[in-house]
C-alpha cells in the first residue's frame, strides 16, 4: 500500500544538520528561509496573517524569530517568547536524547486552534509556534512559542496558555534514549493540571 | 472502507502504522476498536487500554463517535510534546 505519511518514514534518524555560522550572510539566507512559506520535504509551514505555524526537523535561530516579530510591527511593545530544551535527565535517568513524532495533518489543525483561543482571550498581535521532529540530542532546541502586543500582560499570558495547551493536545509523542535503552515517554498529570487551570 | 493510523508507543507495539478495514458492521469508533482487538492477543490487550485516544478526519472523538466509509481514524496514545 502506498504510504500516505511519507513523513513518518522520514523519522529514521534525520541527518542533524550542524549549527550554521552565524555570519551576516547566513543569517540573512535563514531569515529568507523563515519567510518561505510551504511544504519542505522534513514538516510543513503555515503561515497566514499574524500567525506562524512550523513543524521541522532542522533547528532555529531564536534572534532570527524574534527579528521577525519585530519587524514591520511598531504597534506592539511587548515580544514574549519561550524556548523548550532537551535535558539531559528525566525520571532519575540519564537522557541521551529525543525521537519526536507527530501526525501530520492533525497536529498543525490543532496548533492553530489553540492560537486562536489564544487570539478570542488576550488582545495579541503576531503568534509564532515551531515545533521540531525526528532525533535531537542534549540541549537541542524543541520548542517555540512567540507572541507579541500592545502591553506585556496579553503576550505573557496567551505564550504560557498556548504551550500549556501544545503540551497537552497537540499530537507530538517523544521517545527517550537513555543507557537502559529507548522508551516512549508517559503523559504527565501535572500538565493536565496546569492546563485546565485557564 | 475506513483508514485506519496508529502513532508512537501503540504503532511499535501493534508493528502496524496504518491499515484499511471494511465499513461493514461498523457504525462507531467502539465497534471498529473491537474489531481490531479481536485480531490477536496482543491487539485485544493494547485496544484494552483505556488511557488510548481516537481522533475521526484529525479531530478528537470518544467511542460513541459514528465513523462514516473514507473516514480516517487514528488511535494514539496520550500526548507528549512540548
Amino acid at each position: 500500500m502506498k504510504n500516505r505519511y511519507p513523513e513518518r518514514e522520514a523519522r529514521k534518524p534525520s541527518v542533524h544538520p550542524e549549527r550554521e555560522e552565524r555570519t551576516v550572510e547566513g543569517r540573512q539566507a535563514s531569515f529568507d528561509k523563515l519567510r518561505t512559506n510551504g511544504k519542505d520535504e522534513n514538516g510543513t509551514k503555515i503561515k497566514i496573517m499574524n500567525q506562524e505555524i512550523s513543524i521541522q526537523t532542522s533547528d532555529f535561530s531564536l534572534s532570527d524569530e524574534v527579528a521577525l516579530l519585530e519587524q514591520d510591527n511598531a504597534s506592539d511593545g511587548a515580544i514574549v517568547t519561550f524556548t523548550g530544551r532537551v535535558r539531559n535527565h528525566n525520571n532519575g535517568m540519564d537522557v541521551s536524547g529525543l525521537t519526536l513524532e507527530y501526525y501530520p495533518g492533525m497536529t498543525e489543525k490543532l496548533l492553530a486552534k489553540i492560537i486562536n483561543t489564544a487570539k478570542t482571550r488576550w488582545n495579541i498581535g503576531r503568534v509564532k509556534v515551531i515545533h521540531r521532529i525526528g532525533e535531537l540530542s542534549i540541549g537541542e532546541q524543541i520548542v517555540f512559542v512567540g507572541v507579541t502586543s500592545k502591553h506585556r500582560h496579553d503576550a505573557f499570558a496567551a505564550n504560557e496558555f498556548i504551550m500549556d495547551f501544545l503540551k497537552v493536545q497537540a499530537p507530538f509523542w517523544k521517545k527517550e534514549r537513555t543507557e537502559q535503552g529507548e522508551s516512549w515517554l508517559d503523559a504527565k498529570a501535572t500538565d493536565d493540571t496546569k492546563a485546565q487551570k485557564w | 472502507m475506513i483508514n485506519v493510523v496508529f502513532f508512537a508507543a501503540l504503532r511499535e507495539q501493534l508493528d502496524c502504522s496504518e491499515l484499511t478495514v471494511s465499513s461493514e458492521n461498523i457504525t462507531t469508533v467502539a465497534d471498529l476498536k473491537r474489531q481490531l482487538a479481536s485480531k490477536s492477543e496482543q491487539w485485544q490487550t493494547l485496544f484494552g487500554n483505556t488511557s488510548l485516544l481516537s481522533a475521526i478526519n484529525h479531530e478528537m472523538v470518544d467511542d460513541e463517535q459514528v465513523i462514516k466509509s473514507g473516514d480516517e481514524v487514528a488511535f494514539f496514545p496520550p500526548v507528549t510534546g512540548g
